[in-house]
């Protein structure tokens, strides 16, 4: 390399700066530049590939990790007290020694770096040497690299199941049609495959791709961490502009799945890469109880102050009182003896450096090591595990375990939380005919229960008939017994690699009259193929109008087995017996099956479609041979959405089968087995502005342009043209006000509910609106806005065809879940974006909403309206509240508002008096609400109300919402993992926040909060006892205990047991604190760790002290005793006093508990002795030889150390036995419950739950209406008409009580 | 606090390669420990179950109150101040002197009546009042390797000991505050026969410091002989005589002698009492000390005027618990009687709430 000048590096170093920060990116091909020195290569500025997320390198880990370590405050403080006590005129104690505890503890937390910065190097190693293939100019083939020696400019190949090494502009592919499938589950969780298109015109697609041909600029945007938007655009030699969006590009971690190889250019590397630019680490929150802790930490630090002060002051005037100079007077060398007032002001820091532990440093390691312990049992709760998912509950966020026992407010998404987030399709609607579709409910009722019984129903099963399955060996059949139940689970789970696919899901039955009219219109429509029946065409419609991507059920995705490239090969046997093993045995596909068979009879009567559909899984074996032309029942659907699974597989159960999904074409099977081709124009895909997709296509025989929409109801209607416009007959008028009239009906019962249009498009419309598209998409400025209005333009004046009714199946035991966390003293939001009538009602499937409860339903259209309503009802619901008659019988108030009003009511005006009206209301309701509004919600309420929330959802949709309450749960559901990845917990099930909030929450919280008051006493007991002793010292300082025992006093003997204590201790078993939910209100609000418990827990430490001072010091006073010898019982009383007083607070003793009590003081014992023992000059000046051996022989000493102890311990221990006696608080209580056999147990804790109300006894319904103004069913608040006229717009509040009509 | 760099492998961001043992169950253990069911003990601390404990340990603690509190008694003990604070006192001319050298030593003698006979071996403490030698300075200032017998040392002594380390450029032996502020005063016991006579009581200087010091602790420097081994050190500034000189028992010499160890053990009060002397018992016949008329001759060399400090000389008898202390016993009999009231106590609340709140009550 020639010498440059370093101003030549630096104008190098500031050219990269500026190449790297501009907005677009010119990049070239590296191939012209291969082999040359770096300074000529073109793309040199941007980042390698090769990523390093390690924090320290190995020369420079000590400086840089004490720097880290000295940001934290408690450290410097430490470091001040070891420095002050190198300055000679004011140290306590031999500088050396004073070091130790912060050596001690710094050294703990740097080893505990080191071996988490060394995990990352070794994982950031793995990842930079793994194997990919990059072209070589020089060997004219592909040639293979490490990932670390991928560049930008690059061209690298990925085969089948390999990792993308960096984001890649897609260029070729081995299918013939430019596309390829990626999984992105590495980056998002989501399981389902992703298409992508190379970018189109710039090569001709040879069998093998020609790099060097590359001959384009590439100009891109700068790196950000958006996964879901790219923009970019190759620019060829002759000024063409090709423009690319996200469906073009590869990300890094993504895996290349049923594409045999594709090859792309690199634009961003390592660290630049989109998958890398999200990765930020772990979150850090600080828990409420550590706020507090702060405060206490404060006040800690001001008694530090007033003691020195006291010892300062105390040092004065002893000297002061002197009237001369006595001869225990130490002068300086220089025989010099300071003035009193400057002995006073030396005394302080001096004071300083003995009182230190006063300040609880270890408090912080020892609050990290019980946060650790209480996340291991709390990952480890084999309650919290589902089979099905095979996951567990994670902890992102390590310090917020206690929050989770003080939470206030849930807010909740529906979709996916509440619900499984499984569609079923349930009705449909066509031309304003509404077919009910009985047999499918039957069906799906049947299987719900079946699906609790599986034991029974496999047990009884006759042996099942061989089938020609040659790999279902007999000894698996042997035992499917007893764990029948949990391999059938399995089974499913192995299907669930495609997402929404359980037989739940997939299966329809059709309705009889639908097929009749189907199988009518298809004879009609043969004859004259002009006019299309619309049954025909809303089928049509749901097998087309989606991004569902088609693939095998016999031949799945084909994953990377570990090194094994077995399932490279192209033998279908080979992979079919891979999956097998992978899913442990086909046999469970069959049982799964089979339980089908066996359910209700009136499959059997049932259509063929249906039948073949059970019955050739069984010859599975006969579809092995690729064919895409197979039966078409073992297709599988991989969806985006469930939805969408969900009506393609209606569509399919009606005999319309979309076989096989390109970007260019969608072939669909008609029931009369004809297949039809239909070329895709263009594909308008959903957003949530237009709350709609549409696809334009070429029929295959009319040669019509065919506009498909479907969308939400409300987005669709309106689009329709006016019902009042003249085009529009009658009868289609008729048609759109039967299908609302469905759709409400359909929402009344809880169904998500879509409409599905048609339109034809002429050629010449299509022509002038697809160079509008083209332009559209290859802009790069505001290339949304511009898409979205392309896409706006199309859909206008569409004609109705139908309206289909899904329904999302609640998930298990969330009613019970709702109603715990209730009694617990949580008030639950739903926030949701379904309509409100569907929201209403999985209200009360999920009890959310209770029938006797007074509903309160607020909608209005502007701001004065919401004003006054807002008024109005706050009026009336502060007078129902304030009469007397109500106490105790009210009813309990819910809100239920849309996301219009939400909006109003969030406005800074409105704002406090939609939190007072939502404070006095049991459960509020949210409906189409946006993401914006649902983290606006949960912030407006944790800041007015200053309580603790929790945020739980599963979808994109939900993560502002996490991220803006106190703690965020992401449920690890179907919908991706940003929920997740967001979250501080994540849980795989909505029912496992019972447990998690009402057990683990609530042990958590009371361990972490008695474990800090007790580390606050601890160190204020111990250190008072030297403040006591500096009165007979002439506050000069000394320590009556040796320095080592002091420091091991705190560092080995009195250190374990309470974090122990923040571990194990478990003050009620999980059954008491699940069965009574109410015990969990101990938590919220100030909770255990009170300001009062606090300084209580100062006044038993100071009472301690004394005690513990001075019963010694009378026992001793006027002996012969010396200064150590002193000491030493006073330091075995205080650690008995000490561990003692930790026994009382103890709930529960296991064997752990006794060895680390127990073993404290072994430890004590054996250390001191030793110690003393041993060291007969070792530790100059003091000197402890041979004390605590001559205490021991000394019955006196034990006479002393008991009963200080006893008095000590005394006043804490009856004020927990006459609270326990005389008011035992429900804790206490619980625990006398908790104590008793399990069936009286069981039978306390129902009584103790209705006792205390909303139990789940009904409270009585012969509850007279309790206001006189609130009368059921009117509306109780008469806008006035004049006022509504001069509004001018409608406003809807009426108060829905009683029983409300649900199925 | 220090959670900010916890990094779980899964949160680096990493692409995790799906393996083979991604089938593997993350299902955790269903074991006691991990689901937190351990067997335990979980006791309840109410009126009825505390209330053995109650009554078990006023039970106990009385009668150990009340043999304390005899014993205690059984000690005899007396005490005489000799500083000489009262113009009428002996000693109030020995008392006048702040310095510690004064050339023409200064004697005083103090006549007392016992009132009892003192039957087992006595123990003559000198007892100082005012002194604190629990400073933190003064504890420090000391050579512990010196004193040790290390040759080191002895030249060199610690710095602990400035300014007492060296004088006039020779090493201090011993060294530092503590051993330059030994007690001087010597003290001897007369006894008043009815004749008139005075005999004087023998008393016996070895056996009053702590075996383990005196045997391990310290040790004088190696040599044929004490003057020897001291060569090149000089004396403490405050000293008449140096510390080879103490005694002329070559056991009971140099770092070794008993009063030296004795004064080193620093006291942990600033008013304490040191071990001066043993009266022995030699006939089991004749008491130690007769009931009768004692004179105790003082030569007065330790100035107290400086602190307002008090001298005493003090006579004990001593038991298993050491001297004459009744505050243990008697706090063993309050404490006791404080248990068994709150007994009582607990016993009327568990008949007055108890039966509410024992069993089934959780409505209340």
């Amino acid at each position: 390399m020639p010498w440059r000048s370093p101003l030549a590096l630096l104008r190098e170093a500031l050219r990269g700066q500026r190449a790297r920060e501009k907005d677009l990116r010119n990049l070239v091909s590296n191939l012209p530049y291969e082999g040359l020195e770096k300074g000529k290569q073109p793309n040199r500025y941007y980042s390698g590939n090769a990523i390093k997320t390690t924090k320290y390198t190995l020369l420079l880990f000590i400086p840089m990790n004490l720097f880290e370590q000295f940001h934290r405050l408690a450290n410097i403080y430490f470091v001040g007290l070891a420095i002050l006590n190198f300055v000679p005129v004011v140290n306590a104690f031999q500088p050396e020694v004073a070091l130790i505890p912060i050596i001690v503890i710094m050294s703990l937390t740097a080893l505990k770096h080191a071996w988490e910065d060394f995990r990352r190097y070794q994982s950031d190693k793995k990842l930079n040497h793994k194997p990919c293939s990059i072209y070589s100019r020089r060997e004219k083939q592909f040639v293979e690299r490490r990932w670390k020696d991928v560049r930008v400019g690059d061209f690298v190949k990925v085969v089948s199941n390999e990792i993308v090494p960096a984001d890649l502009l897609l260029l070729y592919t081995s299918d013939p049609n430019g596309v390829c499938h990626i999984e992105t589950s590495n980056l998002d969780g989501e399981t389902n495959l992703k298409l992508r298109k190379a970018i189109s015109g710039l090569c001709v697609p040879n069998p093998e791709y020609e790099p060097e041909s590359f001959n384009c600029t590439v100009v891109c945007e700068k790196p950000n961490n958006n996964l879901n938007n790219f923009k970019c655009y190759a620019e060829k030699p002759d000024q063409e502009k090709v423009g690319a969006g996200i469906e073009s590009l590869l990300l890094r971690g993504c895996t290349m799945r049923n594409t045999n190889h594709a090859v792309g250019f690199v634009v961003y590397a390592g660290h630049e890469t989109k998958s890398m630019l999200n990765n930020n680490g772990p979150r850090y929150k600080r828990s409420k109880l550590e706020r507090k802790l702060n405060t206490d930490v404060i006040f800690c630090v001001i008694l530090l102050f007033v003691m020195c002060l006291v010892g300062a002051v105390g040092q004065f005037l002893w000297l002061k009182a002197l009237p001369a100079v006595p001869p225990y007077l130490v002068p300086d060398s220089n025989g010099h003896l300071d003035s009193p007032s400057l002995s006073g002001f030396y005394m302080f820091f001096t004071m300083i450096i003995l009182l230190q532990i006063l300040i609880p440093i270890s408090l912080y390691l020892s609050i990290e090591l019980v946060k650790m312990g209480q996340i291991f049992f709390i990952t480890n709760d084999v309650d919290l595990y589902d089979q099905e998912t095979d996951s567990c509950v994670q902890c992102k966020s390590l310090n917020i375990t206690e929050d989770l026992g003080q939470i206030e407010y849930i807010f909740s998404d529906k979709t996916g939380t509440l619900t499984e987030n499984k569609m079923v399709f349930r009705r449909c609607s066509i031309m304003g005919t509404e077919y009910p579709h009985k047999e499918n409910a039957i069906r799906l009722a049947v299987l719900e229960e079946t699906e609790t019984e599986d034991d029974i129903i496999f047990n009884q099963r006759p042996r099942p008939t061989k089938t020609g399955w040659s790999l279902e060996s007999e000894d698996t059949q042997r035992h499917h017994g007893s764990s029948s139940r949990h391999k059938s689970k399995v089974a499913g789970n192995a299907r669930s690699d495609v997402a929404f696919s359980s037989p739940l899901e997939t299966e329809v039955i059709p309705d009889r009259m639908l097929l009749q009219q189907i199988s009518g219109a298809e004879r009609f429509s043969s004859s004259s193929s002009r006019e299309t029946d619309p049954h025909l065409d809303f089928f049509l419609a749901l097998a087309i109008c989606n991004t569902v991507v088609v693939s095998m059920a016999t031949a799945p995705r084909r994953r990377v087995s570990g090194v094994s490239s077995s399932s490279q090969t192209n033998n279908p046997l080979d992979t079919l017996s891979n999956w097998v093993k992978k899913t442990g045995s086909l046999r469970h596909i069959f049982t799964s099956w089979r339980q089908d068979h066996f359910n209700p009879p009136l499959k059997m009567e049932e259509s063929g479609e249906v039948d073949g559909l059970q019955t050739c899984s069984l010859h599975a074996p006969s579809l092995c041979d690729n064919r895409p032309s197979a039966t078409s029942d073992d297709l599988c659907f991989e969806a985006e959405s469930p939805d969408e699974a969900a009506l393609v597989n209606a569509a399919k159960a009606y005999g319309f089968t979309l076989l096989a999904r390109t970007p260019n074409s969608v072939t669909v099977r008609l029931p009369s087995g004809e297949d039809l081709v239909f070329q895709v124009l263009d594909t308008l895909t959903f957003d949530s502005v237009r709350k709609r997709m549409s696809i334009l296509v070429r029929h295959p025989i009319t040669r019509e342009c065919l506009l498909y929409t479907k969308g939400a109801d409300y987005a669709i209607m309106e689009l329709l043209g006016s019902p009042y416009a003249e085009h529009l007959t009658g009868n289609e008028k008729k048609t759109a006000a039967a299908t609302q009239h469905h759709l409400d009906c359909y929402a009344k019962d809880g169904l998500r509910t879509l409409c599905f249009t048609k339109k034809v498009v002429s050629a010449k419309m299509y022509e002038s609106w697809s160079v509008d598209r083209q332009r559209a998409l290859a802009a790069i400025e505001n290339r949304e806005q511009l898409v979205m209005d392309s896409a706006v333009q199309l859909e206008t004046n569409l004609s109705l065809l139908g309206a289909t009714g899904i329904e999302d199946c609640l998930q298990d035991s969330v009613p019970e879940t709702i109603v715990a966390l209730r009694e617990a003293g949580i008030q639950l939001w739903v926030l949701t974006g379904d309509k409100p009538e569907t929201a209403v009602n999985i209200g009360y499937a999920c009890r959310l909403l209770e029938e006797e409860d007074l509903v309160i339903n607020i909608s209005c259209n502007n701001k004065l309206t919401c004003t006054s309503i807002l008024d109005s009802t706050l009026e009336e619901v502060r007078r129902y509240a304030a009469d007397p008659r109500n106490v105790g019988t009210t009813q309990d108030i819910s809100l239920v508002i849309d996301g219009r009003t939400l909006a109003m009511l969030l406005s800074s005006d409105l704002q406090d008096g939609f939190v007072e009206l939502a404070r006095r209301c049991r459960s509020v309701l949210c409906c189409r609400v946006t993401p914006l509004q649902k983290s606006h919600v949960v912030k407006v309420i944790r800041e007015k109300l200053k309580v603790m929330t929790l945020a739980v959802g599963d979808g994109a949709n939900d993560v502002n919402m996490i991220q803006a309450a106190d703690i965020g749960i992401g449920i690890s559901g179907q919908e991706g993992m940003q929920a997740v990845m967001a979250s501080d917990f994540s849980m795989p099930r909505f029912k496992h926040l019972k447990k998690l909030l009402l057990v683990h929450g609530h042990w958590c919280y009371t361990r972490l909060a008695n474990m800090i008051i007790y580390f606050f006493y601890k160190n204020v007991a111990y250190v008072n006892l030297l403040f006591w002793y500096q009165f007979y010292c002439g506050f000069s300082g000394t320590a009556m205990i040796d320095y080592w025992l002091m420091i091991f006093f705190n560092l080995f003997f009195t250190s374990v047991p309470p974090i122990m204590f923040g571990i194990m201790d478990k003050d009620l078993s999980a059954e008491m604190l699940l069965g009574v939910p109410e015990l969990y209100r101990s938590g919220q609000g100030a909770g255990v760790y009170r300001f009062s418990t606090f300084w209580v827990s100062i006044l038993d430490a100071f009472y301690q002290s004394l005690v513990c001072f001075f019963i010694p010091y009378l026992a001793y006073r006027d002996s012969d005793i010396d200064l150590f010898t002193f000491g030493t019982p006073l330091n075995t009383i205080s650690l008995f006093i000490i561990l003692l007083h930790l026994s009382i607070e103890i709930k529960s003793w296991t064997l752990v508990h006794w060895l680390i009590m127990l073993g404290s003081v072994a430890l004590f014992f054996v250390v001191t002795v030793a110690y003393s023992g041993l060291c007969v000059t070792c530790n100059p000046p003091s000197n402890p030889y041979w004390i605590i051996q001559r205490q021991m022989v000394d019955p006196m000493f034990y006479l002393i150390c008991i009963i200080t102890t006893v008095v000590a311990l005394l006043p804490r221990y009856m004020f927990h036995v006459l609270r326990n006696s005389i008011a035992p608080s429900p804790l206490q209580q619980a625990r006398h419950v908790d104590r008793l056999d399990p069936g009286t147990r069981e039978q306390l804790m129902k009584e103790w739950r209705n006792l205390r109300g909303s139990g789940p006894v009904k409270r009585s319904r012969l509850s007279t209406p309790p206001s006189p103004t609130l009368d059921t069913h009117a509306d109780i608040y008469p806008v006035s008409p004049i006022a509504s006229d001069i509004m001018g717009d409608e406003s809807t509040l009426n108060v829905i009580t009683g029983n409300h009509h649900h199925t | 606090m220090m959670a900010t760099s916890y990094n779980a492998k899964d949160e680096d961001g990493h692409i995790t390669v799906s393996g083979p043992g991604t089938m593997r169950s993350k299902k955790p253990e269903n074991t006691a420990f991990k689901q937190q069911r351990l067997p335990a003990w979980q006791p309840i601390l109410t009126a009825w179950t505390v209330l053995p404990a109650f009554f078990i340990i006023g039970l106990i603690f009385i009668p150990i109150g009340i043999g304390l509190f005899v014993t205690s008694n059984n000690i005899k003990e007396f005490e005489v101040d000799y500083t000489g604070v009262d113009v009428s006192s002996p000693c109030f001319n020995c008392s006048q002197n702040y310095m510690w050298n004064s050339s023409r030593p200064c004697t005083c003698s103090i006549p007392f009546y016992l009132e009892q006979p003192y039957q087992s071996d006595v123990f003559m403490y000198y007892g100082l009042s005012n002194f604190y030698q629990n400073h933190r300075r003064y504890v420090k200032s000391r050579d512990d390797s010196q004193l040790n017998g290390d040759l080191v040392s002895l030249t060199k002594p610690s710095k602990e000991c400035e300014p007492y380390a060296t004088n006039e450029n020779k090493p201090i032996a011993p060294c530092g505050a503590i051993a330059n502020s030994m007690f001087n005063d010597t003290l001897e016991l007369f006894y008043s026969d009815p004749n008139g006579t005075l005999i004087q009581i023998p008393l016996s200087t070895t056996g009053i410091a702590w075996w383990t010091d005196k045997h391990v602790k310290f040790r004088n420097p190696a040599g044929s002989n004490l003057t020897v081994a001291f060569q090149g050190t000089t004396k403490p500034v405050n000293w008449r005589r140096p510390v080879y000189e103490l005694d002329a028992d070559p056991e009971n010499n140099g770092f070794i002698n008993e009063d030296f160890i004795v004064w080193m053990r620093t006291a942990a009060l600033p008013t304490f009492r040191k071990l001066y002397r043993i009266i022995n018992k030699n006939n089991n016949m004749i008491p130690t000390l007769p009931q009768g008329n004692y004179t105790l001759e003082v030569v007065y060399n330790y100035p107290v005027r400086s602190f307002e400090g008090r001298k005493r000389m003090i006579l004990s008898t001593i038991s298993w618990m050491g001297g004459k202390n009744p505050f243990l016993g008697l706090a063993y009999i309050s404490v006791g009687s404080v248990c068994f009231f709150l007994g009582v106590v607990l016993l009327l609340i568990h008949y007055r709430c108890g039966n509410q709140n024992n069993s089934q009550d959780i409505s209340n």
